[in-house]
């Protein structure tokens, strides 16, 4: 193994020597101050006598299995700083995410890269182990031979994440500013991924990223979170950041997740989002959960019956934000009344100037909103549907079901 | 207002489950036998024991339950975020050790209790291996979950019998409250084994996984409390039914050493001729149960210390540490029950031994845990309940020092067919499931130490 690598197990216990080689004490612990590095060893906690000194990494001349030698002996008192990630106490042993392989892990070791610089030697941090081999490497150290254990635990495969991909968990949101951890690392995960984590995590946890994060990211995560968990979530968070996140939602998810609450917390929700998406989750808040009203999606898009293709997809195109999750269109007269449901797809091989009415399936399925969830499940395999619209006793398109939301549906039985 | 009374009970169906499980697993083949044992040999007399055990019960579990609910993590979690990886480790490997001897003494159940309709065990035994491991792995862990909860209603045979066989109420009342303490080393082996059959390690973590699997915060912890309180209760409940059937049919005739399953069947005797049916399913059930349950916590409990993927909703591939320990379990738990004149018996007062120095370890650090500001916050031990915790450690200590002492002196003595009162009960019924199974063939050396 490279001689340029130390193991976080393997520096706790090793000897600190001053300028004429004396011993002061042992390594306790090493920290990082990630506002100012990420991943440079900033301080070395050691402990000799009654009390533990700090030891700057520029006091450092170099360091190795065989001990660290200092070259400046001018050193502080330890005294606990709310800026300092100290690896022993808030790293090892504990959970973190790993970003790359999208799951909580738990912290074994943590490998180090000696930088040999001219002034004297660095540690970086360049990798969180988690696997077997650290663990063999953690019982024995002390056991048996710094270098025996090295030698020999060669034979168990490495388990390892790159420190970039690991995100740390902190409860605390003030610690988590000072200590610089950021969301990006989760923000960039498919929001599915994300909520499996979530639902791993402690629900301090779990609060504490929510409350950080992006409401809009947010919003995605929760949405995919199991149904008690995220009403867990909302109740802990405050509600103005809870408004946040279910404004990002989509009405129908909005209601469905609010209905879950306890009737007080979900209008203290309420009571802070904003007026057009609140109206409209309050109005999907009145159906009952079992519905056809409870299940649909007030997301959908309705147009005049009397249109062209043209006009139709011209009119799709102010409405970019929609296009990802489109698959049908509906058509609606005068009075807002349901006429016909058209395919996406068959916009793309008619004519332009074709009436869009021309294009409708020559039976048009529909249910009230008020129809049994099973009814609804039904139709869905019968008649093989992707969406199915709602509409009000006056036959008014109100909203439309689709089929992921039967798949959910169907997989809670 | 109503309302408000509606969305109560609505959480309080929705937390039950962990707590009631824990609770009816307690009452595994070990515990059936040692309260019949109990009934039989001294009538009413032991009962009094029985309110204390549930306070001592009540008292770890809803430690466990606080834990799970406020930190949201699994009792082998908080060990290694608080204690490091080698205490956890060093934990782990007792408790895998503890729970696998513990594991064969569910299977000695399954073979004792489907030996009284006949079936081999070297049928029953493999049949009901795979049974249990395709329970877990495979089936879906809700309706396993609702399986089980629906078995706990076979203790009720044992409520029934009580009340038919007409014991003496108000000599069971009388003893329910009155201590008798005899100086007699049967007697309070017996004692030493009630307790110890009633709070295992594995139960504490298992307790506060399913709590945390759950998803049981705060917020429901009342009710859930309450779930883990009554669980608790109904334990003792059925202990005490079964205490009093014995007492009313096998002890009212003259007192009698429990020494095989019928003998232990006759307190079902007002089920006439179905008596011996009825106790084999309870007993088959129990130790079923048991052995689901006992191997799975004890993966859950290991992999989450040591920081492995776990749970049965993760597919083979994303967790193979859980699951090839878990099959190993199994597998082996169940093998070593085929394996001709295995010392059995030997092998289980050893894992009783292994439970007793466990337990107190166990104990110390959920008290030191949950004193912990830093993870309980407002939720840690009152000075009060501290007071009670540690004073029913004391207990427990002295009493699982003074049945491990007994269980180790009854070990390293070769047992002599000459002194048949000094026999331990330990050694007696606190796993007879195993003892039965055996008795019929396990030969000389099982056969002697058992003699009487």
């Amino acid at each position: 193994m490279a001689d340029d690598i130390l193991f976080l197990t393997e520096l706790l216990g090793l000897r600190v020597h001053d300028l004429k080689g004396r011993r002061l004490g042992f390594v306790k612990d090493a920290a990082i101050v990630p506002l100012i590095h990420p991943a440079r060893v900033d301080r070395f906690l050691v402990g000799g006598g009654w009390s533990w000194l700090t030891v700057k990494h520029d006091q450092v001349r170099s360091i190795s299995l065989d001990g660290i030698y200092l070259k400046d002996e001018q050193l502080t008192p330890y005294h606990s700083d709310e800026y300092m990630l100290r690896l022993v106490r808030d790293l090892l042993d504990q959970q973190i995410i790993d970003g790359a392989g999208r799951k909580v892990v738990r912290v074994t070791d943590v490998t180090f890269k000696i930088h040999h610089d001219q002034d004297g030697d660095v540690l970086n941090i360049i990798e969180v182990d988690i696997g077997l081999r650290s663990m063999f490497r953690r019982l024995m150290q002390g056991a048996m031979p710094r270098r025996l254990v090295r030698r020999i635990q060669t034979v168990i495969p490495p388990h390892s994440i790159r420190w970039e991909h690991c995100s740390i968990l902190e409860a605390d949101p003030q610690r988590r500013l000072r200590l610089n951890i950021s969301n990006k690392i989760l923000e960039r995960m498919h929001p599915a991924d994300l909520a499996d984590i979530v639902e791993d995590l402690s629900p301090d946890d779990r609060e504490a990223i929510f409350e950080t994060m992006d409401s809009e990211v947010a919003a995605d995560a929760l949405s995919e979170v199991e149904p008690d968990i995220q009403a867990s979530i909302l109740e802990s968070l405050e509600p103005e950041k809870a408004a946040d996140i279910v404004e990002e939602m989509s009405p129908h998810e909005a209601a469905d997740i609010l209905a879950e609450l306890e009737e007080q917390t979900s209008e203290d929700i309420l009571d802070e989002m904003e007026q057009a998406p609140k109206t409209e989750v309050e109005e999907l808040l009145e159906f009952r959960e079992d519905s056809a009203g409870g299940l649909m999606n007030t997301e959908y898009v309705a147009l005049p019956e009397n249109i062209s293709v043209a006009e139709a997809m011209e009119a799709l195109k102010a409405h970019e934000e929609i296009l990802e999750t489109l698959n049908t269109l509906f058509l609606v007269d005068r009075d807002e009344r349901l006429t016909a449901s058209i395919p996406l797809a068959r916009l793309f091989t008619a004519a332009g100037a074709t009436p869009l009415k021309e294009l409708g399936a020559d039976t048009l399925i529909h249910v009230d909103v008020t129809e049994k969830q099973d009814r609804i499940t039904e139709l869905f395999d019968k008649y093989n549907l992707v969406t199915l619209p709602v509409v009000d006793g006056t036959g008014k398109l109100v909203g439309a079901i689709t089929a992921d939301e039967v798949i959910s549906l169907l997989r809670q039985k | 207002m109503l309302k408000k009374f509606r969305y109560q009970i609505a959480i309080f169906l929705s937390v039950i489950g962990p707590g009631l499980i824990t609770a009816n697993v307690d009452n595994d083949s070990g515990g059936i036998l040692t309260y019949s044992q109990a009934g039989a040999k001294y009538g009413y007399l032991p009962l009094w024991t029985l309110i204390p055990i549930t306070l001592l019960l009540i008292v770890t579990q809803e430690m466990c339950s606080r834990m799970g609910a406020v930190t949201g993590k699994g009792l082998s979690d908080l060990i290694r975020e608080e204690f490091g990886l080698r205490t956890t480790f060093f934990m782990m490997f007792a408790l895998v050790l503890t729970n696998f001897t513990n594991v064969i003494a569910e299977f000695a159940g399954i073979a004792t209790s489907l030996e009284l309709f006949n079936i081999s065990r070297y049928i029953s035994v493999p049949i009901c291996a795979l049974a249990v491991w395709l329970l877990v792995v495979k089936g879906n862990y809700r309706s396993v979950e609702k399986i089980f909860l629906v078995a706990c209603s076979l203790y009720i045979t044992y409520i029934v019998s009580g009340i038919l066989l007409k014991p003496d109420w108000k000599e069971a009342a009388l003893y329910s409250v009155k201590p008798i303490l005899m100086f007699d080393t049967d007697y309070i082996t017996m004692l030493i084994a009630m307790v110890g059959t009633s709070i295992a390690p594995w139960m504490q973590f298992y307790l506060q996984s399913a709590i945390v699997e759950k998803g049981i915060t705060t917020k429901e912890y009342v009710q859930s409390r309450v779930e883990v309180i009554v669980g608790c209760i109904m334990t003792d409940v059925v202990a005490f039914f079964i205490i009093v059937s014995c007492a009313g049919a096998i002890w009212a005739h003259g007192p009698k050493d429990i020494e095989t399953a019928a003998d232990a069947a006759k307190a079902l005797m007002p089920f006439g001729k179905y008596a011996s049916y009825l106790f084999s399913a309870g007993l088959f059930n129990a130790s079923f149960f048991a052995a689901c349950i006992l191997p799975l916590s004890t993966v859950y409990t290991v992999c989450e210390g040591l920081g492995f993927e776990s749970g049965v909703d993760k597919r083979w591939k994303e967790a193979p540490e859980f699951y090839w320990l878990y099959t190993l379990l199994v597998v082996l738990g169940a093998g070593v029950i085929l394996w001709p004149n295995f010392p059995l018996i030997k092998m289980i007062l050893w894992s009783q031994v292994l439970n007793g120095v466990l337990l107190p370890v166990v104990l110390i650090y959920m008290i030191m845990l949950i004193n912990k500001k830093s993870l309980l916050k407002e939720w840690t031990n009152s000075r009060l309940y501290n007071a009670v915790a540690w004073i029913a450690v004391v207990i427990m200590i002295g009493l699982t020092l003074a049945l491990a002492a007994i269980t180790v002196k009854q070990i390293t003595q070769p047992a002599s067919a000459d002194v048949p009162s000094s026999k331990p009960l330990a050694d007696m019924q606190r796993n007879d499931a195993g003892r039965h199974s055996l008795k019929a063939n396990v030969g000389e050396s099982g056969a002697a130490h058992l003699a009487r």
